[in-house]
């Protein structure tokens, strides 16, 4: 069974969001996505600035296996993209949830957050899978 | 319901992953594919291969059979029996139905291992010729096959067998040998050294125990895809099928064109693609960047599209690498399409990597 922290909100394509303490959110994959990826070898993230849409595909996360987009959770500017990714992508495999972030956030509509799933939910999601 | 093979029990046990391929429950990775590779590359690695197609072929006809029906002549195994051979099979156009290796083993009995994925394919169709020369093939899913592969196989090998092992250490590459319980020969699909060992089923499961005890890391079939990849080794159905020759999938070296009087299936249309030049040939790429190059990918050169037929992350150059498929014509101005880009790549001479060094 994965690992899904209680603390985080998550979406039904396997992103992982927190809700930092000034409003923004960081945005990752998730324990269960990482490991049905399979070794990253190549991530492709939005530049920093961006505007995205809710549900936009903005990031292609590539593993030796094939290559998968990761979505918005919520509409708003991209702020910071995780660079050590470029490098390390195998990051994502090892701390999904801590290094292996993706990129942080800015909400457009903070509203928007109570869409996100809970860590219960998402449990259950993973165990239908 | 996937096949299993003998050893599937012990892949659970061993937290495997197991995906469904060529209608068999087979691991994928056992953790980690990059570990996987870099352990074969650098130590030993271990993959079950026992959903390969072993044959028997028995029989005063075999000989004149395999000589029929296969590119490549098995006449260059008559002097030596403990030799391997490697040939495609074609059908009437040239195109090529599989890919396999024919072992002679003494007298009138060869052993052919061919792939899963054609399994249904090849077999009523060996039956059919098979007849004609008063053959019966003798399928042998009895068997398990295990491929130990990497530098450090020779000592795994001893570690696991003992004295037993002698007679497979001494075989040069390319060549088999029987023992009491094992059929070994020195080959693989890795680019490394290493063994595969055809034996029954509950003498599987102990010699793939010793094995992992001496120390060789049990890998999947991700591993085998991006090893055999870097070692530039065709993966029948995704570098070739049957509309692609052997002259168009880099495997001209495998077409046995004497004696010139040998009829062999597909020979008439090959002579033909050889008078007139084969449009197409089989190039490798390493390309620039890190967005990985898919089987599919459209490959732009100075004289046309060509495509990639295999691609992948190379764990030991840390690049994108393809085989490509191409314009007989091309000489520059390589690009692939990956997600709206072109990405520039250079035109290499497969294979990429080789008993764990770089080779482009």
């Amino acid at each position: 069974m994965s690992e899904v922290p209680l603390d985080l909100k998550y979406t039904r394509s396997h992103e992982w969001v927190r809700l930092e303490d000034d409003g923004t959110v960081t945005v990752g994959i998730s324990d269960h996505a990482q490991a049905a990826l399979g070794d990253l070898v190549f991530v492709e993230p939005p530049e920093a600035g961006a505007e995205l849409s809710a549900d936009e595909a903005c990031t292609v996360v590539e593993s030796v296996k094939a290559a998968s987009d990761v979505y918005a959770p919520v509409a708003g500017e991209v702020i910071e993209v995780n660079t050590l990714l470029d490098d390390t992508p195998e990051l994502i495999n090892s701390d999904p949830y801590g290094e292996g972030w993706i990129m942080r956030l800015r909400p457009a509509d903070a509203a928007e957050l109570d869409r996100l799933m809970s860590a219960d939910d998402y449990r259950q999601l993973v165990a239908e899978e | 319901m996937p096949r299993k093979t003998p050893l599937y029990d012990a892949h659970e046990a061993a937290g495997a992953r197991i995906v469904d391929f060529a209608g068999w429950a087979m691991p994928v990775h056992f953790g980690s594919q990059l570990a996987e590779h870099e352990a074969v590359r650098a130590a030993c690695g271990l993959f079950d291969v026992s959903h390969m197609a072993i044959t028997d072929l028995a029989g005063g006809g075999a000989r004149a059979l395999l000589r029929e029906i296969l590119a490549n002549d098995v006449a260059k195994l008559d002097e030596q029996t403990d030799k391997a051979l490697y040939s495609c099979m074609l059908n009437d156009n040239g195109g090529i139905i599989d890919d396999l290796i024919v072992y002679h083993r003494g007298g009138a009995d060869y052993r052919i291992v061919s792939n899963a994925a054609t399994r249904e394919r090849v077999r009523p169709y060996l039956d059919e010729r098979a007849a004609r020369h008063g053959v019966t093939p003798a399928p042998r899913d009895d068997l398990a096959m295990i491929a130990i592969q990497g530098p450090r196989a020779v000592e795994m090998l001893r570690t696991a067998l003992g004295d037993d092992a002698e007679p497979a250490v001494a075989l040069k590459p390319f060549h088999s040998v029987e023992t009491a319980d094992a059929f070994i020969g020195r080959t693989g699909y890795t680019g490394e050294d290493g063994f595969e060992v055809i034996l029954s089923a509950p003498a599987a499961g102990v010699f793939w125990r010793r094995l992992m005890q001496a120390g060789a890391r049990p890998c999947g079939l991700g591993a085998r895809d991006s090893l055999r990849l870097e070692a530039g080794l065709n993966l029948n159905g995704q570098d070739m099928d049957e509309e692609t020759t052997p002259l168009e999938a880099g495997l001209g070296w495998t077409v046995a064109w004497e004696p010139e009087d040998r009829f062999f299936v597909g020979r008439p249309a090959l002579e033909a693609q050889r008078r007139d030049g084969p449009q197409y040939r089989m190039i490798g790429l390493v390309l620039e960047g890190r967005a990985l190059p898919r089987h599919g990918c459209a490959v732009r050169t100075d004289a046309g599209d060509g495509i990639i037929t295999s691609g992948g992350h190379s764990p030991v150059l840390g690049r994108p690498i393809a085989l490509a498929r191409i314009p007989a014509a091309a000489q520059d101005g390589f690009q692939v399409h990956i997600r709206n880009r072109e990405v520039p790549a250079r035109a290499v001479r497969p294979p990429f990597v080789r008993h764990g060094k770089v080779c482009v």
